[in-house]
This record gives C-alpha cells, sequence and structure tokens, in this order.
C-alpha cells in the first residue's frame, strides 16, 4: 500500500504531446477513477505509473520515491489488463503463482496466498484449468487474482471491464469495490464509462486531451462541475445546454436571457458582465413540468422512452435545439405532445464564454 | 457387368477433368518418386553395379552394413555431429537474431533480407567454394585472425579436426529461413504477456524463458523437424568443401556423400539404395521422436489440456 505522486508528468510520442504536465496526488487507500473519452490520455498516464510508458517529463513518486527510472518489474505495482493478459500456456494456478515465484517466494507460502486470493474470488475449482477454458468473466477474475496474490503497492486497472458483458460488468463493478473495501489498497482505475467511475470512485479524475479538467469526489463532480465539459461527461442522459446572455445586472443579482425561453434570474457569487454571453446548463432530472405561464422553456415532444423507473422524453425547442427531460415514473407523455419546463429549486449551473463555469444553482 | 460400368462412367464425368489436371503431378509422382522408391527398396537387396542386370544377394548388403561397414559408422558419426551441433545452434542464432529484429529495429527490411540471403545462397557451390576460400591456409579467416592476434591459424578446412566445424559454420550461418519462421511466431504473442509479466515483476530472462519459449514452442517445433531433416540430407557443402572425397582423412565424410560416393564411385548401386533406406529410416526415427516428445514441450492455444 502506498501514495502516489505526479508531478507536472508529460508524455510525448515522438513530437506529439499527449499527456501535457498533470499534477496529482492520490492518498494512501484512495480508489482513484481516470475517466475521459479515448484520446484523452487516461491509458497512457496509467501505463505511465506502471512503468510500461516512459515519462517524457515530470516526476512520477511512489512513497515519496521518485519512480521515473525504476522499471516496471521493480515497482511492485499490479495491473489488470483490459486484455486479461492472462499467459495462456499456464493453469490458473500458475498464473497467480507466477508472480510469486518471480519474487522468490517459498512454495509453502505461494499455495497459501493463491488459495486465499481463489476463495475471495472463488475461483478455486478453475485453479487446474488453462486460461483457454474460461468465460470472459472467470478469465477477468483470474486476472484480479493475479494482482491480488503479489500484495502491491499499488493496484492499476486498464479499463478491466470493457470486454464483458452488461449484467456481468456491474456484478464485477460491485466486487471490485468490495476488494477495495476489504485490502484496503491504493487503487487507480482507468475507464471511458462514467457509470463505472462514478459507482467506484472515492475520486475521479476528468481527462480530456491529455490535461486534467476536473477533480473530485462523484457528487462534487455532478454538482459542482468545473466547466462544460465536465458537465456534459458526468451524468445520464447529458445535462442540457442553453445559449444566451447575461441581460440586467444590478450587484451580484443578474438576469439571465435564454435564446429560447423566458428570462431566468439569479444571484451571481461576483457580479457578471452586462451582455456576456453565457450558456446555462439543466441536468434532465432537474426539468420540471410548470403551469403555461410560469414556464421556461417549452417544446414539443419528439420522442418518449419508458425504462419502467423513471421516463426519458426528449423535447425539440422552437430553434430546433433538443433536449432531455427525466421524469420519474412511468410519464405518459406522447408524441408530438406540448410540454412547459421550469427549472427545480434553481438548480442550473452557468458557464462563461471559456466554458469555465461562473455560477453554480 | 452394367452396373459397375454405369458407376465408373459416371465417376468419369463427375470428376475426369479434375483428374486430367492431377496428370502432370500423377506421373510425376508415379514414374519420378514412388516408383524409383519402391525400385531402390528392391535394388537394396540386390548387387547392381549398372552394367549388369542386378542380382538377388538376400540380406547380405543389410549384414554387411550392419556389422562389417566401418565407413558406414564413421559417415553416420560424422553426420550425428554435423546433426546435434549444427542444428541447435542454428536455431539458436535464428532465435536470437529474430528476436533482435522482432524489436522493430530502423531499417528492419533491409536486416531481414540481408540475413535471409544466405539461406539462398547457402547450398549452393559458388558458396561452398567461397567458404574454402574464407578458411583455408591463406583465407580471410586466418588473414584476420593474424592481424588480431598475431597468431598464424592453420588451414581449417584441410585440418581433420576443424574441417567438419567449418561445415557446421556455414550450416549456422544459413539461418534465414528458420529466422523468418522464428519472426513470424514472435509477432504472434501478444505484447500485453510481456508487459503482464514485467508487472509480475519478471526479467527479461525470465520473459524469455517464462513466455516466449514456451508460447513459440510450436514455432520450434516445426524449425527443429525441418531443420534436422535437411541436416541429415546436407551434400553439396560436403562435396565441394571436401572435393567429393570427405577429406582430409574422412573427416566431412557425411552419411549422404558416402551414399555418393558408393553410387556413384564405386557403383555399388544395390548397396547405396539400402543406405538411402537407412537414411530414410533414421530421418523417420528422429522425427517421429520429436513429435512423441512434443506433448511434453509443445503447447498449443487450441488445446484443452
Amino acid at each position: 500500500m502506498a501514495d502516489l505522486q505526479l508531478k507536472k508528468v508529460v508524455k510525448r510520442f515522438g513530437a506529439a504531446e499527449v499527456i501535457h504536465g498533470i499534477d496529482l496526488e492520490i492518498a494512501d487507500g484512495e480508489f482513484v477513477v481516470f475517466v475521459g473519452p479515448s484520446g484523452c490520455g487516461k491509458s497512457t498516464l496509467l501505463r505511465m505509473i506502471a512503468g510500461l510508458e516512459e515519462i517524457s517529463d515530470g516526476e512520477i513518486l511512489i512513497d515519496g520515491e521518485v519512480m521515473n527510472n525504476v522499471s516496471a518489474a521493480k515497482r511492485g505495482l499490479s495491473m489488470v489488463f483490459q486484455s486479461y493478459a492472462l499467459y495462456p500456456h499456464m493453469s490458473v494456478r500458475k498464473n497467480l503463482a507466477f508472480g510469486l515465484e518471480t519474487m522468490k517466494v517459498p512454495k509453502a507460502q505461494i499455495n497459501e496466498l493463491v488459495s486465499n486470493a481463489a476463495e475471495i474470488l472463488q475461483i478455486n475449482e478453475l485453479l487446474d484449468r488453462k486460461p483457454g477454458q474460461l468465460s470472459g468473466g472467470q478469465r477477468q477474475r483470474v486476472a484480479i487474482g493475479r494482482a491480488i496474490v503479489r500484495e502491491p503497492r499499488i493496484f492499476l486497472f486498464d479499463e478491466p471491464l470493457s470486454n464483458l458483458d452488461a449484467e456481468l460488468r456491474m456484478q464485477m463493478r460491485v466486487e471490485i469495490n468490495r476488494l477495495h473495501r476489504r485490502l484496503g489498497a491504493t487503487m487507480i482505475f482507468v475507464t471511458h464509462d462514467q457509470v463505472e467511475a462514478m459507482t467506484l470512485a472515492d475520486r475521479m479524475v476528468v481527462l480530456r486531451k491529455g490535461v486534467v479538467e476536473q477533480v473530485g469526489s462523484p457528487l462534487d463532480l455532478y454538482n459542482h462541475p468545473a466547466n462544460m465539459f465536465v458537465a456534459g461527461f458526468i451524468g445520464s442522459p447529458r445535462m442540457n445546454f442553453l445559449k444566451g446572455r447575461v441581460g440586467e445586472v444590478d450587484g451580484r443579482q443578474a438576469t439571465l436571457e435564454l435564446d429560447v425561453g423566458r428570462k431566468v434570474q439569479t444571484t451571481f457569487a461576483e457580479p457578471p458582465r452586462p451582455g456576456q454571453p453565457i450558456t446555462l446548463g439543466v441536468r434532465p432530472e432537474d426539468l420540471i413540468a410548470a403551469a403555461p405561464d410560469e414556464a421556461l422553456l417549452s417544446g414539443e415532444a419528439q420522442i418518449t422512452e419508458q425504462l419502467g423507473g423513471e421516463t426519458y422524453v426528449y423535447i425539440s425547442l422552437s430553434d430546433g435545439s433538443m433536449i432531455t427531460v427525466e421524469i420519474k415514473g412511468q410519464a405518459g407523455v406522447k408524441a408530438g405532445e406540448r410540454l412547459d419546463l421550469a427549472i427545480a429549486d434553481g438548480k442550473f449551473h452557468v458557464f462563461g464564454e471559456d466554458e469555465a463555469v461562473i455560477h453554480h444553482g | 457387368m452394367p452396373a459397375r460400368q454405369g458407376r465408373l462412367v459416371r465417376f468419369w464425368r463427375r470428376n475426369g477433368a479434375g483428374y486430367m489436371f492431377l496428370l502432370p503431378w500423377l506421373i510425376g509422382f508415379f514414374g519420378l518418386t514412388l516408383g524409383p522408391a519402391l525400385a531402390s527398396l528392391y535394388l537394396s537387396f540386390t548387387n547392381y553395379d549398372l552394367l549388369r542386370p542386378p542380382q538377388w544377394t538376400g540380406l547380405d548388403n543389410i549384414k554387411y552394413a550392419l556389422f562389417n561397414d566401418v565407413k558406414l559408422r564413421h559417415s553416420l558419426s560424422v553426420t550425428f555431429q554435423y546433426v546435434i551441433f549444427g542444428v541447435p545452434m542454428r536455431l539458436a542464432v535464428a532465435l536470437g537474431l529474430a528476436m533482435i529484429l522482432d524489436r522493430s529495429v530502423r531499417g528492419v527490411g533491409f536486416y531481414r533480407a540481408a540475413f535471409y540471403l544466405p539461406s539462398l545462397l547457402g547450398a549452393s557451390v559458388a558458396i561452398s567454394v567461397m567458404w574454402r576460400q574464407l578458411f583455408g591456409a591463406e583465407g580471410l579467416i586466418n588473414t584476420l585472425l593474424f592481424l588480431a592476434t598475431g597468431w598464424q591459424g592453420p588451414s581449417w578446412i584441410s585440418h581433420p579436426d576443424y574441417a567438419l566445424w567449418t561445415l557446421i559454420a556455414l550450416n549456422v550461418w544459413q539461418f534465414g529461413s528458420p529466422m523468418i519462421i522464428f519472426l513470424a511466431g514472435l509477432r504472434q504473442i501478444p505484447e500485453d504477456l510481456y508487459e503482464a509479466a514485467s508487472m509480475d515483476g519478471a526479467s527479461g530472462w525470465r520473459q524469455f524463458r517464462k513466455i516466449t519459449l514456451p508460447l513459440l514452442a510450436p514455432v520450434i517445433f516445426f524449425n527443429l523437424v525441418l531443420q534436422t531433416i535437411e541436416a541429415f540430407k546436407a551434400f553439396t557443402q560436403a562435396y565441394i568443401i571436401s572435393g567429393g572425397q570427405g577429406w582430409p582423412a574422412d573427416s566431412t565424410l557425411f552419411y549422404s556423400l558416402y551414399l555418393y560416393i558408393e553410387a556413384f564411385a564405386n557403383f555399388r548401386m544395390g548397396y547405396a539404395s539400402l543406405l538411402a533406406w537407412i537414411l530414410l529410416l533414421i530421418i523417420g526415427a528422429f522425427t517421429a521422436l520429436a513429435f512423441w516428445t512434443s506433448k511434453y514441450w509443445v503447447y498449443y492455444e487450441d488445446e484443452s489440456r
């Protein structure tokens, strides 16, 4: 178990810089998820921590010790790969024992650690099989088992669930969560799936194009996104964005004029500039039905998705843009129906021209 | 029998064209491969000097080969030495270079072609002649040795203790074709297995032993069988370098060379035929041995053991 520090970490492939100086501290025992769209550099960053990619610039420290020139083999970390990367010619038992044998751990102790890990992951019956004879979920368990037995300083997971079907993914998610609680180990998990990130993380690191957009707890990011990218990336269905500008300003009080819809009054922490273009962000579940004269927005329902527990309604506004509304329960909204909407409890975010947030509701 | 005739006609209608296309190959196979092979099996039990018709001698040839033929035993030991040292060394060099090339060095295409070249030229007469020059008393090897150490080396090629080794060296030098096959095999091993192994703390050597070798085993096996067969049959190099005689002092009297001398210098075609069959049995035995042991060291991805 260990803590981890990244100091101005840069990765270049030839002339192309893909990681642009990332600073990050991960505490002992923390579960941190790197999340972002593909190509954001999250896997590269993980591989740099692992020692599988060279660090072009900056420093990576584990327990205060600079790791830049320490080989992957000597960093004492474990990694679970997206492809599982099990040794196909070895039995499950051998796969689990391989790292321990490399470290010259005594036989008896290896047996104990292996059966321990097998116990935790419920793969006892599979120990004498070869990876080729296992299902995807079983391979995944073995891959995690291989990481556990070595009692690594930090666990690294590189999109380990993306090859599993939806149900199995959910099940493994829960198990990884349980594993983290049981082992109390530092874990870094890479995924492009924000639901996976939200459910697993103590802290999420949202990356885009090799830059950290925001770091924080899942709810922190959900409630206080730092910019439009994070706001749009976290949460499903996506946050709705409405363009507009700042109208009259009276001290910290300001009126927002949306391109489509009525005016919104709100109080800013710092007085905004009148006429400044803004984007108002509101989550689908924060849009509620309102009386026509009190409605902020109105539009025509295009498509309704019934999920049983909730209903998603896609609504086209007068300028042709689409917004999503989430309604609890089974709402019988029909296509073509006119809906009048207001924002619940002033729960919206305002973003400035540079997409950075200037107001949280 | 009309019914049978009908069937024959139908068979011919359906498959006739195919067999016509096969005809050139069939003629070659029966006329030039199977026919002579069976004839040589018969000749093995005869005395035949090409001038008079073969005389049946029963087991005389076999008795002579097994109990009296000192040269046969000697030539077998030369060939065994050649196989036992030459094949593993060639495979080792081929694998080593394939691993270097697999690391995608700049200009890998050029090196691949350059390293493969000796295999294209290797069995040719010209290269064997060149080898004689290289390892002769005044050859390049000795010149370099003299320049480097001031020591005047012997004529490697005409020294009974070294002559065979120059041939083994020539054999090793032709590592191109197994190298290409190894290279293809190495490309099949997923990179993330090496990454997983290094995360598991395995050094390069351990990765080689525990990942590369076992996963390459089917390819190693394939190369081993192929190269062993080829080495048993080696002839041209020995013929040229030893002046067709296996000199010096029979030190390069390969089995195939001895067979050739018996057949075309001494005109003992019957006995030479027997020698050919003995070689076939030996190669067959080695191949069978390789296949039999392979289940203990060759892992195939698709098998569920």
